[in-house]
């Protein structure tokens, strides 16, 4: 156990410093300086600029500084904005509003969806399961700034029950929160009834059927839990997801959070800003994603986490 | 019991002997797929659908007696009518053309895109499946390392360092960053493909290890490559809204996501501006969903 979690964490590391070398690259490749005006600085001014963040440095220079940041978790401070906002203090003030309504998200999606799922599962073709499935497929195809569209639509200009916009109360948390987690919903919903199905096709519920134990036992008891854990495997990629929405999401709603922030940063080629927020992403999914790994290990006692990590044998 | 003996081992007469004959040509496993997929009738209206769209964005700037740009502003921000089926915009340009035009955008950089991480995925994915161990371990890991942020922060870091304005470009930023799944799924494939006899075969009369995986293994793992065709398309025409629709890149001629967002700003007055543009979105990628979950079942032999 021991060994597999050193093992995990050592490539989350790994992970990290090589998207953190993507994003340098990356971000140096974008066209144009971060000083860049309509009406052009005077020389003297870009000069003292660069040289004031490091950016007269020889690239290799510049990329171990910013390795070295990265390793102390040191954003430097934004190119841009009025004052000397350091990029951490950009994320303490941000990353709040993005965390309340991803969590929230995630809540919904996982608190409806797997109902939904077991529901769906328990009456295979039959209406219920009819209408889930007709309503995961219009969550799946339908894209999450158009929901927000709608919801912005008939919430909050036709009936005016909501505020259409901009942050401040829960009323302008709700639109948000449905328009992020209808793609992850309908994904859930989906995983939850095929799991669920797969138990409830298997031997050992039918030996317990066979030995007269009553269909609630053999549904809530034998079937659920079981059901129920292989769904910890899409939480990380249901974060991911949640995550790729906000920065579109935010933007609909003007939220003042983290996703906002960096679209914002890119169009304005702030470096520091980009490759901070970027890895601060990186940072949070990887960790995410080894807690969910970590997790699953440690509730499935079929998982022999001693002889190293699934990913690593064959086939998926 | 003689005579039982005698009935069980009678002589077979010549017309009897006609339906041993196998009297219809040997199907392909495509032929078999597809005629699974002709009698999915989800699958069907997807494809209608989709063959819709196309003829659409074909045909409808051509037959349409609009052109995307042409103003008209005593007549903006009119309702649909027999005129103007879907209404005009701030300027008074007629949306069914404009939606037309967008269609080509879409479904241009939707096929192209993801024709271009199809291929980049499958050799990718094959390479690594195929020669396995470390190389396998290591070219697997950096999937998984690039996969765990979302593809859309991706796109719209590399949307920044090409130039902008230009609809290659928009195929280039998506059909580089969305290869991963399609590498997963193919390695998968060629993984346990690789152990079968043909291969084998193929390798004891000389077959070089390219023409082993572009020859063999490739075309055996067909199924699972069109299906995630058919599920990647969607993926790239959502990205490529997205995008638009968050303003991080822009063509002169506007795809869905922009006609969408500029409609956003006029959502209390005319809102039908923003409804098209959005249900097309919808309708399209609705339709690929539809079709991609039938070619599945269709491809799956466990499913016959």
């Amino acid at each position: 156990m021991v060994n597999y979690v050193i093992k995990r964490v050592l490539l989350a590391i790994l992970t990290i410093f090589v998207i953190a070398t993507l994003v340098f690259v990356l971000s140096r490749a974008i066209p144009g300086g971060p000083f860049d005006r309509e009406r052009p600085l005077p020389p003297t001014v870009i000069e003292n600029l660069n040289r004031k963040y490091g950016l007269d440095q020889p690239l290799f220079n510049q990329y171990l500084l910013f390795m070295r940041n990265v390793a102390v978790l040191d954003f430097g401070i934004s190119y841009h904005l009025l004052g000397d906002e350091t990029v951490n203090e950009l994320i303490a003030r941000t990353f709040p509003v993005s965390c309340l309504v991803g969590v929230w998200a995630f809540a919904l999606a996982v608190l409806c969806g797997i109902p939904f799922g077991i529901i769906s599962a328990l009456m295979e073709n039959r209406p219920p399961d009819v209408f889930f499935k007709i309503m995961t497929t219009l969550f799946i195809s339908i894209p999450s700034f158009v929901v927000a569209a709608l919801l912005q639509y008939t919430l909050a200009v036709r009936l005016g029950w909501l505020p259409v916009a901009m942050w401040g109360s829960w009323k302008q948390v709700v639109m948000p929160v449905i328009a992020l987690s209808a793609g992850p919903l309908a994904t859930i919903t989906r995983f939850t009834r095929a799991s669920m199905r797969e138990v409830l096709d298997s031997d050992y519920i039918r030996t317990a059927r066979a030995k007269g134990a009553s269909s609630f036992t053999v549904t809530y008891v034998h079937a659920l839990r079981n059901a129920l854990l292989p769904i910890v495997t899409v939480a990380g990629p249901m974060f991911i997801s949640i995550i790729g929405g906000s920065l579109v999401i935010e933007r609909i709603f003007a939220l003042p959070g983290l996703g906002w922030r960096l679209v914002q940063a890119i169009t304005g080629r702030d470096y520091s800003v980009i490759m901070g927020l970027t890895i601060f992403y990186a940072i949070l999914l990887i960790a995410i994603l080894l807690v969910v790994d970590l997790l699953y290990a440690f509730i499935d006692p079929r998982i022999k986490i001693s002889q190293g990590s699934r990913s690593s044998e064959g086939g998926d | 019991m003689e005579e039982q003996q005698n009935l069980s081992f009678r002589r077979v007469p010549q017309e009897e002997r006609k339906t041993d004959t196998i009297l219809r040509p040997p199907s392909t496993y495509l032929k078999d797929s597809l005629y699974n997929l002709s009698k999915n009738p989800l699958g069907m209206i997807g494809t209608t659908v989709i063959i819709f769209m196309i003829l659409f964005a074909i045909f409808g700037p051509i037959v349409l007696p609009y052109s995307y740009d042409q103003q008209n502003l005593r007549n903006n921000f009119q309702p649909p009518s027999a005129e103007h089926w879907m209404g005009t915009d701030n300027l008074g340009r007629d949306m069914t053309v404009r939606i037309a035009y967008g269609a080509r955008i879409s479904l241009q950089v939707g096929f192209t895109a993801s024709l271009l991480s199809l291929t980049i995925g499958i050799f990718y994915g094959a390479i690594s499946g195929f020669i396995g161990g470390n190389t396998d371990l290591v070219m697997m890991r950096f999937v998984e390392i690039i996969s765990s942020v979302p593809q859309i922060l991706y796109i719209i870091l590399l949307s920044q360092v090409m130039p902008k304005g230009e609809i290659t470009n928009i195929i280039y930023v998506i059909g580089l960053t969305g290869w991963m799944q399609t590498a997963r799924v193919v390695r998968g494939d060629v993984f346990s493909l690789k152990t079968r006899e043909y291969v084998l075969a193929a390798r004891v009369s000389g077959v070089s290890n390219f023409g082993i995986i572009s020859k063999h293994l490739i075309p055996n793992a067909i199924g699972p490559i069109i299906v995630s065709l058919t599920m990647s398309v969607p993926g790239a025409i959502f990205n490529e809204a997205a995008l638009r629709f968050i303003g991080a890149v822009g063509t002169t001629i506007p795809s869905w996501g922009d006609l969408a967002r500029d409609g956003m700003g006029a959502i209390r007055s005319s809102p039908h501006l923003t409804i098209y543009p959005s249900l097309f979105i919808s309708v399209t990628i609705l339709a690929f969903t539809l079709l991609s979950d039938a070619l599945q079942q269709a491809f799956d032999p466990k499913k016959r």
